[in-house]
């Protein structure tokens, strides 16, 4: 499987190390022509708004639509799930409206507020994943298509819609790989 | 829940990366830092332009700057502390502030101890010379290193200096044998632990700007490639004839650091920049970068 980690700002490091160590062969890519290569595309965690800017610009919105219709796999993390929702809250994010949920960023606070918690998984519910939230966005509405895999306090932070999965919170920033094996077997490989 | 994890500090620097922090004294700047793509502001009172111009004792900026700054902007907010003045930066977690900057650029509060920030929180940046001073920055809890450089002089010689001395150093220790690390872990009067560390890594172990005269696109372009993860702009910015064309090209040099076709485009007519000063010509009590050790 070769996963694709988007490198224009953020923590495209740690993604490429959490899929490398859940067995995916990854690479990085600036330019949406190399995503022909990809079986799946990483969207890391940033800021949204520097994300998005490079996103539009150098033409990854056509690309990751053209990926979605050909079955391939999109994971995203914090900024990553502002840029796929339908409906962004607080300053105006341009988005791609590829997964249907809204989203209010910063919605737990600054950063003296950002945190860690157990988060349970639907799909291993046995133990509690460790849920790293920076400067975290809140779902606040779930289209029927969209189903949750992750709560905190019941309210979602994980969720998936076809071959999108996406999270609030950053797995990449931990050594449990349950989620990024999930996205390669259940999601991609499904 | 627990807040104020090394974890979560350390994961707002690792969020940064690939990024331009920008210095701002007023909420439009801010914006414009902002809508530029900027993924922080540092929230100023002056720009190191002006503090060096203005002379006497530099200090923390009145909260209700920094205040109005962070409710502009939605991106993260820092600013920046005295050296060792650990209750400005008391300070600056009481109000909020996502980032603080314990920095030589305002006059040092403490000439012998750094602030202890692991007492805090809130994440810290502090700057460096060298891979000694970055260590003992990092032991000291600091989650972000950036180059000292010579702020306010729009020359980027200091900061390519302190970037290639760090680097040079980690990829010395890379190539050592065991051995010899506590030998080496003395002469750079820094934790052996950190040292073990970085021959481990092959890099710092937290994350690594560029700071200190950064002031074109390509300046910002050549830390990028020198091995930063990121930059931060100074005066540089704010004090060149066109401010948001300048701000939205050093974002896209930093995105597209390695393409000098793009570097070449964003550089094109993007005004006067900043007039930068020969720091051979600065008499050594005004160098900013002797601060702190």
């Amino acid at each position: 499987m070769k996963v694709a980690v988007l490198r224009f700002q953020g923590d495209v490091y740690e993604h490429l190390k959490y899929f490398a160590a859940a067995g995916a062969e990854t690479f990085s890519v600036k330019n949406a022509r190399e995503l022909e290569n990809a079986d799946a595309l990483v969207l890391p965690g940033g800021e949204s708004t520097t994300i998005s800017k490079f996103l539009f610009e150098e033409g990854f919105d056509e690309a990751i639509k053209k990926m979605i219709e050909e079955g391939k796999g999109i994971f995203a993390t914090c900024a990553g799930l502002i840029l796929l929702a339908n409906e962004v809250f607080g300053n105006q994010v341009k988005s791609l409206s590829l997964l249907n949920i809204s989203v209010l960023r910063n919605a737990y606070g600054r950063q003296k507020d950002s945190f860690e918690a157990g988060i349970s998984l639907k799909f291993d519910s046995e133990r509690e994943f460790t849920g790293v939230f920076i400067r975290a966005p809140k779902i606040t509405r779930v289209g029927h298509e969209v189903e949750v895999l992750g709560e905190l306090d019941n309210e979602p932070v994980l969720v998936r819609q076809g071959k999108i999965l996406a999270a609030t919170f950053h797995p990449e920033l931990t050594e449990d790989l349950r989620i990024a094996k999930y996205f390669l077997s259940e999601v991609c490989g499904g | 829940m627990v807040h104020g994890t090394y974890r979560v500090k350390l994961g707002l620097a690792e969020m940064l990366k690939g990024g331009v922090i920008m210095d701002v004294t007023t909420p439009e700047q801010a914006k414009i830092a902002e809508d530029a793509g900027a993924v922080a502001v540092m929230a100023l009172e002056r720009v190191p332009a002006d503090i060096r111009a203005a002379g006497g004792v530099a200090r923390m900026a009145d909260p209700e700057i920094i205040e109005k700054i962070m409710d502009a902007v939605t991106i993260p907010v820092m600013a920046k502390v005295r050296i060792g003045h650990f209750v400005e930066a008391q300070i600056l977690e009481a109000i909020g502030v996502d980032f603080i900057d314990e920095s030589e650029v305002l006059t040092p509060a403490d000439e012998e101890h750094h602030i202890n920030k692991w007492d805090f929180n809130v994440p810290f940046v502090c700057g460096c010379r060298n891979l000694g001073e970055a260590l003992r920055r990092i032991a000291e809890g600091a989650v972000m290193i950036r180059t000292k450089g010579e702020a306010g002089t729009g020359n980027v010689v200091e900061a390519v200096r302190h970037m290639r001395a760090v680097m040079s150093e980690i990829r010395k220790i890379q190539n050592m044998p065991e051995d010899e690390l506590m030998a080496e872990a003395k002469k750079l009067n820094a934790p052996y632990e950190l040292v073990k560390k970085v021959k481990d890594l092959g890099r710092l172990p937290v994350v690594n700007f560029a700071a200190g005269g950064i002031a074109t696109p390509a300046d910002a372009a050549l830390m990028m490639q020198l091995g930063a993860d990121g930059v931060f702009v100074g005066s540089g910015i704010f004090k060149s004839e066109d401010p948001q064309k300048r701000a939205q090209a050093i974002v896209e040099a930093v995105a597209h650091f390695d393409d000098p076709d793009v570097l070449a485009r964003v550089s094109r007519g993007i005004g006067e920049p900043m007039r930068g000063i020969d720091i051979s010509k600065l008499p050594e009590q005004e160098l900013l970068q002797t601060r702190g050790w």
